[in-house]
Protein backbone atom coordinates (compact mmCIF):
# COMPACT_ATOMS: atom_id res chain seq x y z
CA UNK A 1 0.00 0.00 0.00
CA UNK A 2 2.86 2.40 0.74
CA UNK A 3 4.76 1.52 -2.42
CA UNK A 4 5.59 5.20 -2.93
CA UNK A 5 8.03 4.99 0.00
CA UNK A 6 10.20 2.19 -1.35
CA UNK A 7 13.03 2.91 -3.72
CA UNK A 8 14.65 -0.45 -4.41
CA UNK A 9 15.70 -1.76 -1.02
CA UNK A 10 15.49 1.61 0.63
CA UNK A 11 12.56 3.23 2.38
CA UNK A 12 12.48 7.03 2.07
CA UNK A 13 10.27 9.69 3.59
CA UNK A 14 7.77 11.68 1.52
CA UNK A 15 7.89 15.43 0.91
CA UNK A 16 5.00 17.86 0.48
CA UNK A 17 5.53 21.32 -1.03
CA UNK A 18 2.92 23.83 0.18
CA UNK A 19 2.70 27.20 -1.55
CA UNK A 20 0.14 29.93 -2.15
CA UNK A 21 1.09 29.70 -5.81
CA UNK A 22 0.72 26.55 -7.95
CA UNK A 23 3.51 27.84 -10.21
CA UNK A 24 5.85 28.38 -7.28
CA UNK A 25 5.10 24.86 -5.96
CA UNK A 26 5.81 23.41 -9.42
CA UNK A 27 9.08 25.35 -9.71
CA UNK A 28 10.25 24.25 -6.26
CA UNK A 29 9.33 20.68 -7.19
CA UNK A 30 11.49 20.86 -10.31
CA UNK A 31 14.47 22.12 -8.33
CA UNK A 32 14.04 19.45 -5.66
CA UNK A 33 13.46 16.62 -8.14
CA UNK A 34 16.68 17.59 -9.89
CA UNK A 35 18.49 16.62 -6.69
CA UNK A 36 16.51 13.50 -5.88
CA UNK A 37 15.48 12.19 -9.28
CA UNK A 38 12.68 9.68 -8.80
CA UNK A 39 14.14 8.54 -5.49
CA UNK A 40 11.74 10.57 -3.33
CA UNK A 41 7.97 10.92 -3.44
CA UNK A 42 7.22 14.64 -3.66
CA UNK A 43 3.67 15.95 -3.86
CA UNK A 44 2.39 19.48 -4.34
CA UNK A 45 -0.29 21.58 -2.69
CA UNK A 46 -0.05 24.87 -4.55
CA UNK A 47 -2.77 27.50 -4.94
CA UNK A 48 -6.48 26.90 -4.52
CA UNK A 49 -7.15 24.66 -7.52
CA UNK A 50 -5.38 22.68 -10.23
CA UNK A 51 -6.58 24.65 -13.21
CA UNK A 52 -6.79 28.17 -11.82
CA UNK A 53 -4.25 30.76 -10.85
CA UNK A 54 -5.91 31.76 -7.59
CA UNK A 55 -3.33 32.33 -4.88
CA UNK A 56 -3.96 30.74 -1.51
CA UNK A 57 -3.62 27.59 0.54
CA UNK A 58 -6.25 24.96 1.29
CA UNK A 59 -5.98 22.43 4.11
CA UNK A 60 -7.95 19.86 2.08
CA UNK A 61 -5.47 20.03 -0.79
CA UNK A 62 -2.58 19.70 1.65
CA UNK A 63 -4.27 16.66 3.22
CA UNK A 64 -4.62 15.03 -0.22
CA UNK A 65 -0.96 15.76 -0.97
CA UNK A 66 0.13 14.15 2.32
CA UNK A 67 -1.88 11.04 1.51
CA UNK A 68 -0.28 10.81 -1.95
CA UNK A 69 3.22 10.43 -0.51
CA UNK A 70 2.24 8.85 2.80
CA UNK A 71 4.99 6.64 4.29
CA UNK A 72 5.37 4.88 7.60
CA UNK A 73 8.76 6.55 7.87
CA UNK A 74 7.16 9.94 7.70
CA UNK A 75 6.26 12.95 5.61
CA UNK A 76 7.98 16.33 5.78
CA UNK A 77 5.98 19.43 4.84
CA UNK A 78 7.70 22.54 3.53
CA UNK A 79 5.64 25.74 3.42
CA UNK A 80 5.93 29.23 1.96
CA UNK A 81 4.67 32.33 3.77
CA UNK A 82 1.96 33.25 6.27
CA UNK A 83 -1.17 31.18 6.28
CA UNK A 84 0.49 28.21 4.54
CA UNK A 85 1.56 27.18 8.04
CA UNK A 86 -1.96 27.48 9.50
CA UNK A 87 -3.45 25.50 6.61
CA UNK A 88 -0.80 22.80 7.06
CA UNK A 89 -1.58 22.61 10.79
CA UNK A 90 -5.27 22.10 10.01
CA UNK A 91 -4.38 19.39 7.47
CA UNK A 92 -2.40 17.54 10.15
CA UNK A 93 -5.34 17.81 12.56
CA UNK A 94 -7.56 16.19 9.92
CA UNK A 95 -5.24 13.16 9.69
CA UNK A 96 -5.83 10.13 11.92
CA UNK A 97 -3.64 10.32 15.04
CA UNK A 98 -1.44 7.40 13.96
CA UNK A 99 -0.52 9.19 10.74
CA UNK A 100 -0.22 12.65 12.25
CA UNK A 101 2.59 11.43 14.52
CA UNK A 102 4.73 10.72 11.46
CA UNK A 103 4.26 14.11 9.82
CA UNK A 104 6.44 17.10 10.51
CA UNK A 105 6.10 20.79 9.61
CA UNK A 106 9.51 22.17 8.69
CA UNK A 107 10.70 25.64 9.66
CA UNK A 108 13.03 25.58 6.63
CA UNK A 109 12.90 28.24 3.91
CA UNK A 110 10.90 26.74 1.02
CA UNK A 111 13.37 26.74 -1.88
CA UNK A 112 16.59 25.88 -0.04
CA UNK A 113 14.74 23.56 2.33
CA UNK A 114 13.11 21.55 -0.45
CA UNK A 115 16.38 21.07 -2.31
CA UNK A 116 18.27 19.98 0.82
CA UNK A 117 15.39 17.80 2.06
CA UNK A 118 15.05 16.03 -1.28
CA UNK A 119 18.76 15.25 -1.32
CA UNK A 120 18.89 13.88 2.22
CA UNK A 121 15.59 12.01 1.87
CA UNK A 122 16.94 10.31 -1.25
CA UNK A 123 19.84 9.00 0.86
CA UNK A 124 17.29 7.24 3.10
CA UNK A 125 17.82 9.45 6.11
CA UNK A 126 15.07 9.51 8.76
CA UNK A 127 12.48 12.29 9.05
CA UNK A 128 14.06 14.27 11.91
CA UNK A 129 17.51 14.18 10.30
CA UNK A 130 16.18 15.32 6.93
CA UNK A 131 14.34 18.19 8.62
CA UNK A 132 17.42 19.20 10.62
CA UNK A 133 19.41 19.46 7.38
CA UNK A 134 16.64 21.46 5.69
CA UNK A 135 16.29 23.86 8.63
CA UNK A 136 20.06 24.38 8.73
CA UNK A 137 19.54 26.22 5.45
CA UNK A 138 18.04 29.04 7.55
CA UNK A 139 21.45 29.90 8.96
CA UNK A 140 23.57 29.19 5.89
CA UNK A 141 25.03 32.29 4.29
CA UNK A 142 24.29 32.66 0.60
CA UNK A 143 27.00 35.25 0.11
CA UNK A 144 29.85 33.17 1.47
CA UNK B 1 -33.97 35.43 29.93
CA UNK B 2 -33.10 31.85 30.69
CA UNK B 3 -34.89 29.40 28.52
CA UNK B 4 -34.49 31.51 25.39
CA UNK B 5 -33.33 29.06 22.77
CA UNK B 6 -31.61 29.79 19.48
CA UNK B 7 -32.42 27.23 16.83
CA UNK B 8 -30.20 25.75 14.15
CA UNK B 9 -32.29 27.49 11.49
CA UNK B 10 -31.60 30.85 13.18
CA UNK B 11 -27.89 30.05 13.13
CA UNK B 12 -28.19 29.23 9.43
CA UNK B 13 -29.99 32.52 8.77
CA UNK B 14 -27.32 34.36 10.76
CA UNK B 15 -24.52 32.92 8.61
CA UNK B 16 -26.42 33.62 5.38
CA UNK B 17 -26.89 37.22 6.53
CA UNK B 18 -23.20 37.37 7.44
CA UNK B 19 -22.24 36.10 3.98
CA UNK B 20 -24.42 38.77 2.35
CA UNK B 21 -22.98 41.51 4.57
CA UNK B 22 -19.41 40.53 3.71
CA UNK B 23 -20.18 40.35 -0.01
CA UNK B 24 -21.81 43.82 0.13
CA UNK B 25 -18.64 45.10 1.78
CA UNK B 26 -16.13 43.44 -0.54
CA UNK B 27 -14.96 46.80 -1.88
CA UNK B 28 -14.59 48.24 1.60
CA UNK B 29 -12.56 45.23 2.80
CA UNK B 30 -10.35 45.41 -0.28
CA UNK B 31 -9.76 49.11 0.32
CA UNK B 32 -8.75 48.49 3.94
CA UNK B 33 -6.46 45.62 2.95
CA UNK B 34 -4.89 47.62 0.12
CA UNK B 35 -3.76 50.22 2.64
CA UNK B 36 -1.92 47.83 4.96
CA UNK B 37 -1.95 44.33 3.47
CA UNK B 38 -1.97 42.39 0.23
CA UNK B 39 -5.37 43.65 -0.95
CA UNK B 40 -6.86 40.16 -1.00
CA UNK B 41 -9.19 40.12 2.02
CA UNK B 42 -12.25 41.37 0.12
CA UNK B 43 -11.82 38.98 -2.79
CA UNK B 44 -10.96 36.03 -0.56
CA UNK B 45 -13.88 36.61 1.78
CA UNK B 46 -16.27 37.11 -1.14
CA UNK B 47 -15.15 33.78 -2.62
CA UNK B 48 -15.51 32.01 0.74
CA UNK B 49 -18.91 33.58 1.43
CA UNK B 50 -20.11 32.56 -2.04
CA UNK B 51 -19.17 28.96 -1.23
CA UNK B 52 -20.88 29.29 2.15
CA UNK B 53 -24.08 30.56 0.53
CA UNK B 54 -24.07 27.60 -1.89
CA UNK B 55 -23.52 25.22 1.00
CA UNK B 56 -26.25 26.73 3.20
CA UNK B 57 -28.78 27.36 0.46
CA UNK B 58 -28.80 23.69 -0.40
CA UNK B 59 -30.69 21.71 2.14
CA UNK B 60 -29.48 21.99 5.71
CA UNK B 61 -26.08 20.23 5.91
CA UNK B 62 -27.17 18.62 9.18
CA UNK B 63 -29.83 18.91 11.87
CA UNK B 64 -27.18 18.86 14.58
CA UNK B 65 -25.52 22.18 15.45
CA UNK B 66 -22.07 20.65 15.98
CA UNK B 67 -22.09 18.95 12.58
CA UNK B 68 -23.58 22.08 11.01
CA UNK B 69 -20.77 24.29 12.35
CA UNK B 70 -18.15 21.76 11.22
CA UNK B 71 -19.57 21.88 7.75
CA UNK B 72 -19.41 25.70 7.81
CA UNK B 73 -15.78 25.44 8.98
CA UNK B 74 -14.74 23.05 6.21
CA UNK B 75 -16.37 25.29 3.59
CA UNK B 76 -14.36 28.29 4.82
CA UNK B 77 -11.10 26.33 5.18
CA UNK B 78 -11.28 25.33 1.52
CA UNK B 79 -13.10 28.31 0.11
CA UNK B 80 -11.39 31.46 1.31
CA UNK B 81 -7.72 31.12 0.38
CA UNK B 82 -5.94 33.80 2.42
CA UNK B 83 -5.16 33.71 6.12
CA UNK B 84 -8.84 34.30 6.83
CA UNK B 85 -9.64 30.74 5.62
CA UNK B 86 -7.78 28.79 8.29
CA UNK B 87 -8.65 31.44 10.89
CA UNK B 88 -12.43 31.60 10.37
CA UNK B 89 -12.32 27.85 9.68
CA UNK B 90 -10.69 27.20 13.04
CA UNK B 91 -13.14 29.56 14.76
CA UNK B 92 -16.11 27.48 13.56
CA UNK B 93 -14.31 24.14 13.90
CA UNK B 94 -13.70 24.87 17.57
CA UNK B 95 -17.15 26.39 18.10
CA UNK B 96 -18.52 23.09 16.78
CA UNK B 97 -17.05 21.25 19.77
CA UNK B 98 -18.95 23.28 22.39
CA UNK B 99 -22.03 21.77 24.08
CA UNK B 100 -25.47 22.23 22.46
CA UNK B 101 -28.95 20.80 22.80
CA UNK B 102 -28.62 19.24 19.35
CA UNK B 103 -30.94 21.44 17.28
CA UNK B 104 -30.73 24.47 19.54
CA UNK B 105 -28.53 26.32 22.02
CA UNK B 106 -29.49 28.40 25.03
CA UNK B 107 -27.88 31.77 25.60
CA UNK B 108 -25.15 30.37 27.86
CA UNK B 109 -24.30 27.73 25.24
CA UNK B 110 -24.24 30.36 22.49
CA UNK B 111 -21.84 32.46 24.54
CA UNK B 112 -19.66 29.43 25.20
CA UNK B 113 -19.71 28.60 21.47
CA UNK B 114 -18.18 32.01 20.74
CA UNK B 115 -15.66 31.53 23.57
CA UNK B 116 -14.56 28.16 22.14
CA UNK B 117 -14.20 29.78 18.71
CA UNK B 118 -12.13 32.65 20.13
CA UNK B 119 -9.82 30.28 22.03
CA UNK B 120 -9.28 28.20 18.89
CA UNK B 121 -8.56 31.32 16.87
CA UNK B 122 -5.94 32.49 19.36
CA UNK B 123 -4.22 29.11 19.36
CA UNK B 124 -4.16 28.99 15.57
CA UNK B 125 -3.11 32.56 14.79
CA UNK B 126 -1.08 33.16 17.96
CA UNK B 127 -2.32 36.75 18.03
CA UNK B 128 -3.13 38.65 21.22
CA UNK B 129 -5.34 41.65 21.88
CA UNK B 130 -3.84 44.83 20.36
CA UNK B 131 -1.95 42.97 17.61
CA UNK B 132 -4.38 44.61 15.13
CA UNK B 133 -6.19 41.45 14.02
CA UNK B 134 -9.63 39.80 14.10
CA UNK B 135 -8.98 39.14 17.80
CA UNK B 136 -9.41 42.87 18.53
CA UNK B 137 -13.07 42.65 17.51
CA UNK B 138 -13.86 39.12 18.70
CA UNK B 139 -12.24 39.07 22.14
CA UNK B 140 -14.02 42.15 23.56
CA UNK B 141 -17.28 40.89 22.03
CA UNK B 142 -17.01 37.51 23.72
CA UNK B 143 -16.04 39.15 27.01
CA UNK B 144 -19.04 41.49 26.74
CA UNK B 145 -21.33 38.51 26.11
CA UNK B 146 -19.96 36.71 29.16
CA UNK B 147 -20.41 39.78 31.36
CA UNK B 148 -23.99 40.39 30.16
CA UNK B 149 -24.81 36.71 30.59
CA UNK B 150 -23.46 36.77 34.15
CA UNK B 151 -25.75 39.76 34.80
CA UNK B 152 -28.73 37.62 33.64
CA UNK B 153 -29.48 39.80 30.62
CA UNK B 154 -31.72 38.75 27.74
CA UNK B 155 -30.40 37.47 24.40
CA UNK B 156 -31.13 40.87 22.84
CA UNK B 157 -29.03 42.66 25.46
CA UNK B 158 -26.20 40.10 25.36
CA UNK B 159 -25.93 40.29 21.58
CA UNK B 160 -26.23 44.09 21.54
CA UNK B 161 -23.37 44.25 24.03
CA UNK B 162 -21.31 41.96 21.79
CA UNK B 163 -21.99 44.10 18.74
CA UNK B 164 -21.03 47.30 20.55
CA UNK B 165 -17.83 45.79 21.97
CA UNK B 166 -16.84 44.35 18.58
CA UNK B 167 -17.45 47.73 16.98
CA UNK B 168 -15.29 49.56 19.53
CA UNK B 169 -12.60 46.90 19.09
CA UNK B 170 -12.69 47.31 15.32
CA UNK B 171 -12.37 51.11 15.58
CA UNK B 172 -9.56 50.69 18.12
CA UNK B 173 -7.48 48.86 15.48
CA UNK B 174 -7.09 52.24 13.71
CA UNK B 175 -4.93 53.50 16.59
CA UNK B 176 -2.59 50.56 17.00
CA UNK B 177 0.40 49.08 15.21
CA UNK B 178 0.09 45.70 13.49
CA UNK B 179 2.04 42.86 15.08
CA UNK B 180 0.73 39.96 12.99
CA UNK B 181 0.12 39.23 9.34
CA UNK B 182 1.24 41.09 6.24
CA UNK B 183 0.43 44.49 7.86
CA UNK B 184 3.14 43.90 10.49
CA UNK B 185 5.77 44.41 7.77
CA UNK B 186 4.67 48.06 7.75
CA UNK B 187 5.45 48.56 11.44
CA UNK B 188 4.36 52.02 12.65
CA UNK B 189 3.07 52.87 9.14
CA UNK B 190 0.13 50.57 9.87
CA UNK B 191 -1.16 53.07 12.47
CA UNK B 192 -4.11 55.12 11.21
CA UNK B 193 -5.67 52.28 9.23
CA UNK B 194 -8.52 50.03 10.30
CA UNK B 195 -7.74 46.30 10.24
CA UNK B 196 -9.66 44.43 7.52
CA UNK B 197 -9.80 41.19 9.56
CA UNK B 198 -11.27 43.00 12.57
CA UNK B 199 -13.80 44.53 10.17
CA UNK B 200 -15.01 41.22 8.71
CA UNK B 201 -15.05 39.81 12.25
CA UNK B 202 -17.21 42.72 13.47
CA UNK B 203 -19.85 41.74 10.88
CA UNK B 204 -20.21 38.38 12.69
CA UNK B 205 -21.54 40.20 15.75
CA UNK B 206 -23.44 42.87 13.85
CA UNK B 207 -25.42 40.21 12.00
CA UNK B 208 -25.77 38.02 15.10
CA UNK B 209 -27.42 40.93 16.93
CA UNK B 210 -29.76 41.46 13.97
CA UNK B 211 -30.74 37.86 13.32
CA UNK B 212 -30.37 35.75 16.45
CA UNK B 213 -32.69 37.83 18.57
CA UNK B 214 -35.66 37.36 16.25
CA UNK B 215 -38.22 34.91 17.55
CA UNK B 216 -37.57 31.29 16.70
CA UNK B 217 -39.50 30.31 13.61
CA UNK B 218 -41.04 26.93 13.04
CA UNK B 219 -38.51 25.64 10.45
Amino acid sequence: MYAACWRGQREVIGLVIVSHSAKLAQGVYELAAQMAGDQVGISLAGGLCDDCETLGTDAQRILTAIEEVWCEDGVLLLMDVGSAVMSAEIALEMLPEARRRNCLLSNAPLVEGAIVAALHASLGEPLQAVNAQAEAALSASKLG
Amino acid sequence: MMGQEISISQLRRWLLTYAERVIENEGHLTELDTAIGDADHGVNMRRGMGKLQERLQEEMPSDDIGAFLRSVAMTLISGVGGAAGPLYGTFFLRAATSPTNGRSVDLAQLTQMFRYGLDGLQQRGKAKADDKTMIDAIQPAVEAMEAALAAHQSAAVVLAAARQAAHLGMIHTIEIEAKKGRASYLGPHSIGHQDPGATSAYFLFETAAEVLTKTTDSE
